[in-house]
This record gives C-alpha cells, sequence and structure tokens, in this order.
C-alpha cells in the first residue's frame, strides 16, 4: 500500500470519527438536537406467518420456507413496467449467482388474486427462472400475507372501470431462520445488488 | 477520387445511419429508437418505451398511441413514493420546444392492453402515434430483452408531461 493511499484512509477514517462524535454530540447542545424519527419499520414484525398456494399447485407457508433463505416480491401481472422488470432482473440474477441460486427461493406474490387465477400465473411464470415460484391465496390470505411483511396494496380504480394496483416495490429479503434481512431496490448498482444476494445465500 | 471516395462514404452513412438508429420523424418531433420488453405468455399488459425530441419551437402533445397488436394502449407514469409502487394514466403527454421526454427516465411507459399475442425478444410490431400538432405517425416498436442504454438517469429538468 501507497503512503498517499494509506494517508487517504487514515484521513477519511478521522472524518468520519469526527462526523460520529458531531451526530453524538447532537442532542446535548440546546438547540442542536435533532428530531429523532421513529424507525419506519420494526423489523422484527416481518415474516410473520402466512399460506399460500404457489402456481406448481403445492402449499407454501412460511414454516415450509424455513431453513433457507427467501425473497419476496408482492405485484400482479396486469402491470406492465415494474413487476416484469424486477421477475426478468431476478431470473438474471439467478443466473449470474450460478450455484449459490439454488439456495435461495424468490417468490412472486400477486396482490391481485381476482385476476391473477392460478392459470393465468401458471403460464406467465414459464417466462422466468423456474426457481421462482408465484403464490396466490384468497383475498383474506393476501391481506394477511401482506401485513405479514409489513408490506402494503391498494387497489386503484381507473377511468374505464378497470383498476390497477398499488403495491409495496421493493424486493424484500429473509433470511434462513425467518429474519429479516433488507430490500432489494433494482435500481442499485448491479454488483450491488448481486453482493446482496450472494451475502444471503451465504456465498 | 476523392470525389468518387466522399459519394461512397456518405452513400455508407445513409446506408448505415438510419437503420441502426431506428429513428422516426413528423413534423417537429423526433421519435428515437421505440421499444419493447418480451412479455411472458398470457401477461394482460405489455410496457414500451421511447425519447421524444421536439425539435420546433411550438409545443405539441402525443394524445393518442394505437397499435393493431393491443385492443387498446394508453401513456401511464409509475410512481415509487415511500417504497410503494403505483401507476397513473397521463391524459397526453407534454412535448415541449426544445425538450426531450425519455419514457424510462421519466418513468412514463406506453401501456397496451390485451395484446393479441406474446411479445418475443427480435421482433418489431407496429403502432401509431397521434400529435396534437405534428399529426399521425406510424412507428415500429422493436422488442428487446434489455434496454440498450446505460442505466436511466433522472432528467427531471427535462420534464415535459402534463
Amino acid at each position: 500500500m501507497s503512503g498517499l493511499k494509506i494517508f487517504r484512509i487514515v484521513t477519511w477514517v478521522a472524518i468520519a470519527a469526527a462526523a460520529g462524535i458531531w451526530i453524538g454530540f447532537g442532542g446535548i447542545f440546546p438547540g442542536t438536537a435533532r428530531v429523532q424519527k421513529p424507525v419506519a419499520i420494526d423489523t422484527a414484525a416481518i415474516g410473520g406467518p402466512f399460506e399460500l398456494t404457489s402456481h406448481k399447485g403445492e402449499t407454501v407457508d412460511n414454516a415450509r420456507l424455513a431453513g433457507k433463505p427467501y425473497l419476496v416480491f408482492f405485484g400482479f401481472t396486469h402491470c406492465p413496467d415494474i413487476c416484469p422488470t424486477t421477475l426478468f432482473e431476478l431470473t438474471d440474477l439467478m443466473a449470474k449467482l450460478g450455484p449459490a441460486a439454488d439456495r435461495l427461493t424468490p417468490l412472486f406474490i400477486t396482490v391481485d388474486p381476482e385476476r391473477d387465477t392460478p392459470e393465468v400465473l401458471a403460464e406467465y411464470m414459464t417466462a422466468f427462472d423456474e426457481r421462482i415460484l408465484a403464490l396466490r391465496g384468497s383475498l383474506a390470505e393476501t391481506d394477511a400475507t401482506v401485513k405479514a411483511f409489513a408490506a402494503y396494496y391498494r387497489k386503484a380504480p381507473t377511468d374505464g372501470g378497470g383498476y390497477t394496483m398499488d403495491h409495496t416495490a421493493g424486493v424484500i429479503l429473509m433470511e434462513a431462520e425467518g429474519r429479516f434481512a433488507g430490500t432489494l431496490d433494482m435500481h442499485e448498482p448491479r454488483e450491488a445488488v448481486l453482493a446482496k444476494l450472494k451475502r444471503l445465500a451465504g456465498a | 477520387m476523392p470525389i468518387r471516395l466522399a459519394a461512397a462514404f456518405s452513400a455508407f452513412i445513409l446506408l448505415v445511419g438510419p437503420a441502426s438508429a431506428h429513428d422516426f420523424k413528423i413534423g417537429q418531433i423526433e421519435i428515437k429508437h421505440p421499444w419493447s420488453r418480451p412479455t411472458p405468455p398470457s401477461a394482460p399488459v405489455a410496457g414500451g418505451y421511447m425519447k421524444l425530441t421536439n425539435t420546433g419551437i411550438e409545443a405539441d402533445r402525443l394524445v393518442e398511441v394505437v397499435s393493431p397488436i393491443a385492443e387498446r394502449a394508453e401513456i401511464h407514469r409509475s410512481v415509487v413514493e415511500n417504497g410503494i409502487a403505483s401507476m397513473r394514466p397521463t391524459e397526453g403527454l407534454a412535448v415541449d420546444p426544445g425538450a426531450t421526454v425519455d419514457f424510462e427516465a421519466e418513468k412514463l411507459h406506453v401501456m397496451f392492453i390485451k395484446p393479441k399475442s406474446q411479445l418475443k425478444d427480435g421482433e418489431k410490431f407496429p403502432a401509431t402515434l397521434v400529435f396534437e400538432k405534428a399529426g399521425r405517425v406510424e412507428i415500429e416498436f422493436m422488442v428487446q430483452a434489455r434496454a440498450a442504454k446505460p442505466a436511466a438517469k433522472d432528467h427531471s429538468s427535462h420534464s415535459g408531461s402534463k
């Protein structure tokens, strides 16, 4: 390592330490206190019990998923942009991960079970990596699942009498023990996304 | 000899230029590289993207998209706010003078509703764009697995839609 490089590292460490002290003492001095934002999501609450049926006809619940890390993506087939793009990217990422991908179970959970019938999902999923499971349940089961992942969905009516779905956009990462391990944003650099998946797969 | 060479060279440019660029033009509106992703089988919708540039001095609007491959087409904007994805139709799309509306960067897409067949990588399909001032133009969407571009940046300063 060159002297310059060491100097650079030392400088950055010093800056980081100074920033840490400043943030730490920020609340002590009157007028400098920052408003503490509440933590948006209680991460311990993510990954509660749920039960759905896969596009292959199997029952999939949290007990069955235990022991293997998994990915959860909420979407619907009447979605031309974010949903198929995410599924194509997951397909691509699974291929790039190689054998480590076998240790992951990506789940595509429909938030539109009324239109996404088992038949529609079975056909739809043939375009993607066969390890990705599409899951579907009744409206009540869908509600319970969305709640189990502290996610969100809502039916949004459109002008022509139809509707579209608003839904949580990110991919939720779950560890083998069922603990929440963060989220994936497909707009992050590809290497960062791949690194997160490798870490999750324990590769 | 140099003249002949120049002629050959310009012929070469004429041949190569438009074919590889996949662009269209109507009046003052340039339409760059309309493309669409392959769809999964039985997909009830497909998305289309392009770049529209207004080289004129008068504002124009894209008011309609029609294609024989779908029951109908709408222009939508995807919004991700607080981690929630939502999608809303836009009533026409303004293309201001000198502005470029980059569908991908602005999270816009043409939504082809009920495509008559699955869109496959490498295919092309026709569509008609209708602009308020420039009028109608026949274009072709290329179906391709990935966008031929680096990651889309947010050019919100160029935002031309209302």
